[in-house]
């Protein structure tokens, strides 16, 4: 065998351990939030009537929504913006975004008392609650990334008439999926506002929701950096750096925005101690400093901006800041300082595990049976097959002629 | 949730006056009659005095909080009647996404169990405390005092004020109101200066004279505003929000690709100026 045989073999064989390892933990994790159905929320989880939320909602919800803002963020820059020659990262940010909102709704019904009742929310409203219109906007949301996901797959197996249909539904869609990202993004935010005098003063102020929606927008494009070179270098697609840096150029805007939103509020709109517990405070400062200001500086300068390995680098730190920042809303500022500490348990941790490899897994088989990374919208096929030969004779005739 | 045109005065109320409190514990066990919550296994002691069971939960929506203090060398017990607080404006109610959570024409907050998704958000927002889960269900639902709506709704008093020999007073809000200012002005020495419950939250249906300072006793200091104010403010935006998003991005894709479609037809029209140049180009193309 030569020696290049071998190194394909041993790829080959490295991928099926990788996919076999995920297909693993997706069934741990799905043995386990079977357990919680059966032994009841109590007996699973570490969560009391002190910390009735935990690692199902900071991650596999408030973290993950912004975690999927890569698709209405993108679409919004390419369709709206029209900034067209970033039209092919478009589609693994669709993907990217689909999965991870059927994943979030995985997570809430698991995490739901009567997951059975989740139809309730459709039929009792109640426009005072933020859960009411953040369940609104994620179920119309993962409609749209399903019809936006449907794309492919109608390219895939070659049925016409619905890519003529879905490709006249673009614009709509892409508008649809900003307008109701902006909603729940921010929605997300105002949850917590209703926790006066429980989140910290670092965190509580009103314009939370102000910051979860552009915190949201500048993970989205990191995302997309991180999702671009991963699949560079490990699923052998092109090499979009080039890409990427017209993102990276847009980023430190954005966060610096967001820094002087945030010290604004801080500054003006905190109302008692902000300083008055050193854990929380070493929190906030990592997670604005790293996920923040070390990144903006970052791309802020050319060479970091042009160099892949800085782009991921940069991004990473945003990806780590935020989800830092949704923890710190959403458990390690709300948890009181006389109280016990909330951690989760295995079975939670197993679950949401299972989530993320879920998310990966899939991501991977999708990218590799559909076509995702080879998208080149000029060359698809958007003309009706005539299968009633009523242009043939015709179009022959011409042939014939000519 | 309850709006702004109903009327509070009229409200159902506690008034709950710690001093005359005996610590008997006759509406720990009225309730668990009449609501026939199960009794729980529970370990002395578990806090200051005879405080027991250590928490409210799914099996108890009240209970009496034991603080020790001295007064003039002499060792003193204080009483407090923890229960659900039965706000003006409840939070709880204003962020269930389903509206499980109602405040009644009569002043009860009242849970429709039949409409409970269980996502404990109410949990999350009560700023006392009060809604408690059913840990050990496979499918959970929220547990919290019901004011008694059965018994109020046919002019009854709620088990717990009936069972009270002496702390408990219930009646309408402003009566009531009046009743509490009264003691605090007949009898200064006596009285902290405060009736907790007037403006806590926004106002509630419950309300507390004390001897002692409320933070010593345990009384959590809650902000003064109704709590669905805080989310509402940006609630509020969210239809303004929608359309102004919306229309903006149709209108500057609008714009964007108006650009384009301009370009495509002013190249077509230089394409017809110099049609030999072109046209055997686009019959390639076709083939």
């Amino acid at each position: 065998m030569t020696a290049a045989a071998r190194i394909i073999i041993n790829e080959i064989k490295g991928y099926h351990r990788f996919l076999k390892f995920m297909i693993a933990l997706v069934v741990l994790g799905a043995l386990a939030s079977l357990v919680r159905f059966v032994f009841g929320l109590g007996a699973t989880t570490n969560l009391n009537d002190t910390y009735p939320w935990g690692l199902w909602i900071s991650f596999d919800v408030v973290t993950a929504v912004p975690l999927a803002a890569g698709a209405f963020t993108l679409g919004a820059i390419v369709h709206c913006f029209h900034i067209k020659k970033l039209e092919p990262l478009v589609r693994p940010a669709i993907v990217t975004g689909f999965l991870g909102y059927s994943l979030v709704c995985v997570g809430l019904l698991l995490d739901l008392g009567q997951p059975q009742r989740g139809w309730h929310t459709m039929v009792y409203w109640n426009v005072h609650s933020p859960m009411f219109e953040v369940s609104m906007c994620v179920m119309a949301y993962t409609t749209v990334l399903f019809l936006e996901f449907l794309s492919p797959v109608c390219e895939k197996l070659g049925y016409h008439l619905p890519l003529r249909v879905l490709r006249w539904l673009e614009m709509p869609l892409v508008i649809a999926a900003a307008s109701i990202s902006t909603l729940h993004q921010s929605s997300l935010g105002t949850f917590f506002l209703i926790a006066v005098d429980k989140l910290h003063n670092l965190w509580y102020n009103p314009l939370l929701p102000l910051q979860f929606w552009m915190s949201a927008i500048f993970t989205g494009i990191s995302i997309i950096i991180l999702e671009a070179t991963m699949v560079h270098r490990y699923l052998g697609q092109p090499d979009e750096s080039e890409l990427l840096e017209v993102l990276a150029r847009i980023l430190p805007w954005i966060l610096g925005a967001y820094l002087l939103v945030k010290f604004a509020a801080l500054a003006f709109l905190t109302h008692g101690p902000l300083f008055d517990r050193p854990g929380l405070l070493v929190l906030f400062v990592v997670e604005v400093a790293a996920g923040v200001i070390l990144p903006m500086l970052m791309f802020m300068k050319a060479a970091h901006r042009e160099d892949s390995r800085m782009q991921l680098r940069g991004a990473s730190l945003v990806i780590f800041g935020l989800v830092l920042n949704r923890f710190n809303v959403s458990m390690f500022g709300m948890e009181q300082a006389d109280q016990l500490i909330y951690y989760p348990s295995v079975t939670e941790s197993l679950v949401t595990i299972g989530i993320i490899a879920g998310h990966i897994l899939f991501f991977v088989l999708l990218a590799k049976y559909f076509p995702i990374f080879e998208h080149h919208p000029e060359t698809v096929d958007y003309s009706i097959p005539d299968h009633c030969h009523a242009v043939d004779e015709h179009e022959q005739a011409k042939g014939a002629e000519a | 949730m309850s709006t702004a045109t109903t009327d509070v005065s009229k409200h159902r109320t506690f008034l709950i006056d710690t001093t005359k409190c005996t610590g008997c514990r006759g509406c720990q066990v009225a309730c668990k009659q009449w609501n026939q919550l199960k009794a729980e296994q529970t370990i002395f002691f578990s806090g200051e005095g005879y405080q027991n069971p250590p928490q409210m939960s799914e099996h108890t929506f009240t209970r009496i909080k034991f603080k020790d203090y001295q007064k003039n060398g002499q060792n003193e017990f204080a009483f407090y009647k923890e229960m659900c607080m039965h706000c003006n404006e409840p939070a709880c109610a204003s962020v269930c996404p389903v509206g499980a959570f109602v405040k009644s024409p009569e002043g009860p907050v009242i849970y429709n169990a039949g409409r409970c998704i269980g996502c404990r958000f109410c949990m999350v927002a009560c700023p006392f405390g009060v809604p408690k889960y059913e840990w050990s269900k496979a499918f959970p639902l929220v547990k919290k005092c019901t004011g008694c709506y059965s018994r109020v709704k046919e002019g009854l008093q709620p088990a717990c004020a009936t069972a009270c020999p002496t702390a408990i007073s219930y009646g309408g809000r402003t009566e009531m109101i009046q009743e509490a200012e009264r003691r605090l002005k007949n009898r200064p020495q006596r009285y902290f200066q405060a009736i907790y419950g007037r403006e806590e939250a926004g106002g509630t249906s419950i309300l507390y004279l004390t001897h002692q300072p409320l933070d010593e006793l345990g009384f959590k200091k809650v902000t003064k505003r109704p709590l669905p104010s805080y989310t509402w403010q940006a609630l509020r935006l969210v239809p303004g929000i929608f359309l102004t998003m919306g229309g903006g991005l149709s209108l500057l894709s609008w714009f964007n690709h108006r650009k384009e479609r301009i370009k495509r037809e002013e190249a077509f029209i230089s394409s017809k100026a110099q049609p030999e140049t072109t046209e055997p180009e686009t019959k390639e193309d076709r083939q």
